[in-house]
């Protein structure tokens, strides 16, 4: 069964059109992130999703139900907040067991779900505490409880990790995976991160200016991207585009190479001058003028020992070349 | 810290001036005070004295007491001021978060008519007023300056009140539509609470001119039985003779109530429960 299917969704707000005839389908129990630069309409889409804003047309089917005039909180969906929105003047344990008061649940059933939440996400002796007493995790924590709790047929994330700090974010991000293989439940994750996309998703949407520009896998995404843009903008450090004039190639197009496939080689076809290294400990980010105003990214494992200014031949394995043309359509 | 931030110099200037502000404000409030507990000719002798025991006496308090319904002045007046800041407090909120949350056509229209008000002195439509409240039988009832300066205070709190709405986390209330509160649950438990210090500010900013008006309660409640606490003082003060005793004892008395209520508010505006709602 599919739990969420989106038809030709445009939503604009005045003139402006924020999203352009959306088509997606999300299979029941798949992890789906929506990631893009901001102002993308990544955010929007999920609050279109959401019911918070209604569609200009097209239609949302959730569950096999259209949802188009539904309200929110009848759509079956949770959803957890960059900011996480917890209720202030409510506990913990009030604030998780809000949605289901107003579903008018019985008492001893919302205890019960309340507590199995908690224990699932080790709150059960902050139950008693406001927000305002919790950490940032604890209370991010807490928003995603308030989520689970409800055992929707579809979770939205808003990028939840973004007011995290690095330790915690990774820490959260796993506690988010293992949620996903526990409940099985569907997802829809927001995030310009895209470690989080990565790391978390079993289907990306790259979107871009209100349009999605390709769905897949991680691995497909980052192994065979549909264009230019989300070659660039899928991978870190970010891939190489060398004009293939530069490599005795056809006028007019580009090769993309990604750093970690551009080694240091004395007979290497790309030469320059190193102009920054960084060294990250387990990998050494070397950057190479190239001529032409082109900066060249190279990836080496380990530990490599580079100076600036260092004249360096750098190789690629051409199997592992993607080649653009001018519109930066793959070819 | 910076070392400016440190400098005695510097904070014994800002506490002088704040004390010698202090002491500017305080200043007639004392004069009245202490005169009132002063004999006639003592007040006019010598009106910096403190009273002592040749000059103290409670007359002034006595004649309040025994002389017009001092109590029924003061119920009035507190029963249109309490009435008026419930209904200022009540609509105003209701208007700047419509104001604030809902997209619809002429919202900016709308907001710049509600702040019109703050321009154009209610004053100037004394008239029209009055002739609208002997039409309507409202004229010697309290209803009439309810409804004078709840229309006359909406304006300000309409433009105070939006401004804090707005800076209200959108997620929040998201969040509350997402759990299936109605939109009135969201405004009073989630909302409202949020932006308490700001209602106290409206509250404070409308009760202290409604308390000490005379302009509304003289043209359109002078009756025996609907007379506020400034009204009623006025008996004190005739053409020819004014009772200074008198006068002085009613105005301390007035002031103990408004003082009560700008320290309930002003605890308002100290609270602040919103840390931890959001980031």
């Amino acid at each position: 069964m599919t739990a969420l299917k989106l038809s030709n969704v445009c939503k604009s707000f005045g003139k402006v059109e924020v999203l352009k005839n959306i088509d997606l389908t999300v299979e029941e129990g798949e992890f789906v992130v929506f990631v893009g630069p901001s102002g993308c309409g990544k955010s929007t889409l999920l609050r279109v999703i959401s019911g918070l804003e209604e569609t200009t047309s097209g239609d949302i089917d959730i569950g096999g139900r259209s949802v188009n005039d539904v309200p929110p909180a009848k759509r079956g969906i949770a959803m957890v907040f960059q900011s996480y929105a917890l209720y202030p003047h409510l506990t913990v344990r009030e604030n998780m067991a809000l949605a289901l008061k107003q579903e008018r649940k019985p008492k001893d059933e919302i205890a019960e779900r309340v507590a199995e939440a908690s224990r699932m996400l080790s709150l059960a002796d902050y139950l008693d505490r406001r927000p305002s007493e919790l950490s940032g995790g604890q209370r991010q924590r807490v928003a995603i409880g308030r989520a689970v709790v409800r055992e929707p047929e579809l979770f939205l994330f808003d990028e939840p990790l973004s007011n995290l700090d690095a330790a915690l974010r990774m820490n959260t991000r796993l506690e988010i995976a293992r949620l996903h293989r526990q409940l099985g439940a569907s997802m829809i994750y927001v995030t310009h991160d895209q470690i989080e996309a990565m790391t978390l998703a079993d289907k990306i949407v790259v979107l871009r200016d209100g349009r999605v520009e390709q769905v897949g896998s991680p691995m497909e995404i980052y192994n065979n991207p549909a264009n230019r843009f989300v070659a660039e903008f899928i991978g870190s450090p970010s891939m190489n585009f060398v004009p293939a004039t530069m490599l005795g190639g056809p006028e007019g197009q580009f090769v993309g190479i990604r750093p970690e496939y551009a080694q240091v080689n004395a007979n290497g076809r790309l030469k320059g001058k190193v102009v920054h290294v960084e060294n990250l400990g387990g990998d050494t980010n070397i950057l190479v003028d190239i001529g032409d105003d082109l900066t060249f990214t190279s990836r080496m494992f380990g530990q490599y020992n580079a100076q600036v200014d260092q004249e360096i031949a750098l190789d690629f394995d051409e199997g592992k070349c993607l080649i653009f043309d001018k519109d930066g359509q793959r070819i | 810290m910076s070392k400016a931030r440190h400098n005695p110099l510097n904070s014994f200037a800002a506490h002088a001036a704040l004390i010698a502000y202090t002491l500017i404000a305080l200043f007639p409030v004392f004069v009245i005070l202490i005169n009132s507990f002063k004999t006639r000719k003592a007040i006019f002798r010598d009106p910096l004295a403190l009273p002592d025991g040749d000059s103290f006496t409670m007359i002034g308090y006595q004649t309040v007491m025994k002389q017009g319904d001092f109590f029924l002045y003061f119920q009035n007046s507190m029963i249109v001021t309490v009435a008026t800041l419930f209904f200022v407090l009540l609509f105003g909120a209701m208007a700047a978060f419509a104001l604030a949350e809902y997209r619809f056509k002429g919202n900016m229209l709308m907001g710049l008519y509600l702040a019109l008000g703050i321009m154009i002195p209610i004053r100037i439509g004394t008239v029209a007023i009055l002739e609208m409240m002997v039409s309507t039988g409202l004229v010697n009832s309290l209803w009439a300056l309810i409804l004078v300066y709840t229309a006359q205070g909406l304006p300000l709190a309409v433009f105070i009140l939006s401004e804090f709405m707005r800076q209200v986390s959108d997620d929040l209330k998201n969040a509350g539509r997402i759990d299936g509160l109605s939109e009135y649950t969201i405004f009073f438990r989630l909302v409202l609470p949020l932006v308490r210090p700001a209602m106290a500010t409206v509250a404070v900013f409308n009760m202290i001119p409604i308390w000490n008006d005379l302009w509304f309660p003289l043209i359109l409640a002078p009756a025996e039985e609907t007379k506020t606490l400034t009204l009623g003082s006025q008996v004190f003060i005739g053409q020819f003779v004014t009772d200074w005793n008198a006068v002085l004892s009613a105005l301390s008395m007035a002031i103990l109530p408004v003082m009560i209520l700008y320290v309930i508010f002003s605890r308002q505006l100290i609270r602040g429960i919103t840390s931890g709602a959001v980031k």
